[in-house]
């Protein structure tokens, strides 16, 4: 009797002493039981990857024009083929993932940062400003972002920079309504009643206390918003519309096989492929991560 | 009812001029005269002024804006700057052809992805359900002008099957014509439809009145039509009405690529031409036409669920 008890104590004691696993690990473990989520990670992984090392890794130069075969679907000296001045496919396409992961790190960043504070803003700040922001939002959202891309290309011309501030304007509205939803629901939480009533200022609220709170789903929104961005700048680009020749873009590169598609089907082929990858692997991550961290998270929208 | 259509009516209303507002701003704010950009480097000085004067620019900006809506209203939305048409008539003419693009394909991406979903939630963890899972999301994620390319090249230009360009004259015609850009253009909304119906449906059969339905021993097949289908097609009209704006995005494309006419055709012919007054003839018409599916199917979801009309 007294055995089996001194037993059960040992045996409890052992669980509050063994080290809970690390909130980390539990997210990487419950990652690794998503394969979908591994196969997003691993195609996220290449992509950035080649986007950071492209100068060095690519086999040839972009833009230097073979006097081989034009059009030359896949062989040993040109991976993916060549288009139709003869320039190596792989090559462009590797070169074209800077320019995606640029676009993406910059509009995404832009809207995540003005989104947040027009959110915050809305959230916390008087209800007349909170209802002129939501009709702003809603303004901008019932722009459709294609038709809208056009319109400031009319005024601003085609370029990086016109295809960046589209994607910012039109995302701005859909970061900023979550952070204000996020923000309004905590606003009435009691630790924040007892910050507030302590003397905080609300400067000090918001950037302590709420702010941590509200960029956790925001980022997990964007890691899932990096496809759409990505192919915003390639269809603003294949219209003609973005990125300008000669600097390879996924979407100048589709455009150009586009041209060619009655004689090759190879360059609409090799250039979708990073496209496609690209949009699979942050799709398939962003779901898992969005399993994992927050489910609820699109029904906000 | 009559109450929350008004209001809901008359937000619609400001969020339009809110919108046109912006885009105005933004004209003005763009450096240089929009009638140089219009017109080009090699105008002369007494063209741009003739061209300021008759594009309103020469007055101050509240009241070209009150100029601006007073055309508006009477649906007069400036003229061509080449063939000094009236873009109304010109944006009009193009309408039928993006409007009947939409439709075909919210219409079969619905047919498909209704019925799909819901076998999906009746069946969990079956091999279809696996597959229309991982399908969702692929094609989800893949850009439509992708797609389009692809059926381009797979139906078009290898099989042959459809054809390439243009929009067709007579029924058939139009129809075959119609099959692959409103391939392209649905495709993702099949995945998007069964995904959203799915989840509604799973969290619909779990409730009481369903249960309720089941003890009394109704036939399943009646339970999942009559009583459980009804409300988990809900979520699928809001995500439809919010999802015109990609729906006109995606069309600019697959009418770009098909050749066809249309809105997105016309828009991206004007960007590359400069001529503004057609641009933004297309952006007041395409917002206007986003409103108001927006406001249709709020109007909807309110008729269905009493409880959306309190909080509005």
């Amino acid at each position: 009797m007294a055995a089996s008890e001194e037993n059960v104590s040992i045996a409890d004691h052992a669980k509050r002493t063994r080290r809970e696993p690390g909130a980390l690990r539990q997210y990487a473990t419950q990652l690794a039981g998503n394969p979908l989520g591994i196969v997003g990670l691993v195609l996220v992984v290449l992509i950035i990857g080649c986007a950071i090392l492209s100068p060095w890794i690519v086999p040839y130069d972009p833009t230097q024009i073979f006097v081989g075969p034009r059009l030359g679907g896949p062989s040993w000296a040109h991976w993916l083929g060549t288009d139709q001045l003869g320039r190596d496919t792989l090559s462009r396409v590797i070169a074209g993932s800077r320019i995606a992961m640029l676009v993406a790190v910059a509009t995404l960043g832009t809207a995540l940062t003005i989104g947040l504070l027009l959110g915050l803003i809305a959230g916390y700040g008087p209800q007349w400003l909170d209802n002129i922001l939501l009709l702003l939002f809603d303004a901008v959202r019932s722009f459709p972002v294609i038709v809208f891309g056009l319109a400031l290309v009319t005024l601003l011309g085609p370029s990086l920079q016109t295809v960046i501030l589209v994607v910012a304007i039109t995302s701005v509205p859909i970061y900023a309504r979550i952070a204000r939803t996020q923000t309004q629901s905590l606003r009435n939480a009691e630790y924040i009643q007892a910050e507030r009533a302590m003397g905080a200022g609300t400067m000090r609220t918001l950037a302590i206390h709420i702010l941590p709170n509200v960029i956790g789903p925001l980022l997990i929104l964007v890691s899932m918003d990096v496809p759409l961005v990505i192919a915003t700048e390639a269809g603003l680009s294949f219209l003609g519309m973005g990125v300008r020749p000669p600097t390879p873009s996924w979407g100048t590169i589709l455009n150009d096989g586009y041209g060619v598609i009655r004689n090759s089907p190879w360059p609409v082929i090799s250039g979708s492929v990073p496209i496609v990858i690209v949009t699979l692997g942050f799709t398939f991550l962003g779901e898992a991560l969005r399993d994992i961290f927050d489910p609820k998270l699109r029904r906000d929208l | 009812m009559l109450f929350y259509f008004i209001r809901r009516l008359g937000l619609s209303v400001i969020v339009v001029v809110l919108a046109v507002t912006i885009l105005n701003v933004m004209l003005h704010l763009v450096p240089g005269d929009p009638a140089v950009m219009i017109l080009g480097p090699r105008a002369t000085p007494e063209l741009i002024a003739k061209t300021r004067e008759a594009m309103g620019l020469d007055r101050s900006f509240p009241m070209q804006m009150a100029i601006f809506f007073g055309n508006v209203l009477r649906g007069d939305l400036g003229r061509d700057v080449f063939t000094d048409r009236s873009v109304t008539t010109i944006v009009m003419e193009q309408l039928p052809y993006t409007l009947m693009l939409i439709t075909a394909s919210i219409a079969w991406a619905a047919a498909l992805g209704i019925p799909l979903g819901c076998y999906s939630a009746l069946h969990r963890n079956t091999w279809l359900d696996k597959i229309t899972g991982v399908l969702s999301v692929s094609t989800i994620s893949i850009p439509s002008f992708v797609m389009a390319l692809y059926a381009l090249l797979a139906f078009a230009v290898g099989l042959k099957w459809f054809p390439a360009v243009g929009a067709g004259e007579g029924f058939a015609d139009s129809f075959h014509h119609l099959v692959l850009p409103a391939f392209a253009v649905g495709i993702s909304w099949v995945g998007y439809l069964a995904r959203i119906v799915r989840a509604s449906m799973l969290e619909v059969l779990g409730e009481t009145h369903v249960r309720m339905a089941r003890a009394f021993g109704l036939r399943e097949r009646k339970i999942v039509v009559a009583y459980a289908l009804r409300i988990a097609v809900l979520p699928a009209v809001t995500l439809i009405g919010a999802g015109v704006a990609y729906l006109l995005s995606a069309a600019v494309f697959a009418e770009v690529i098909f050749a066809r006419p249309g809105i997105g055709a016309l828009i991206v012919k004007a960007v590359d031409s400069r001529n503004y007054p057609i641009v933004l003839g297309c952006v007041l018409v395409t917002t206007g036409i986003i409103v108001v599916a927006t406001l249709i199917s709020d109007l909807v979801n309110a008729w269905l669920d009493p409880r959306v009309r309190e909080n509005l």
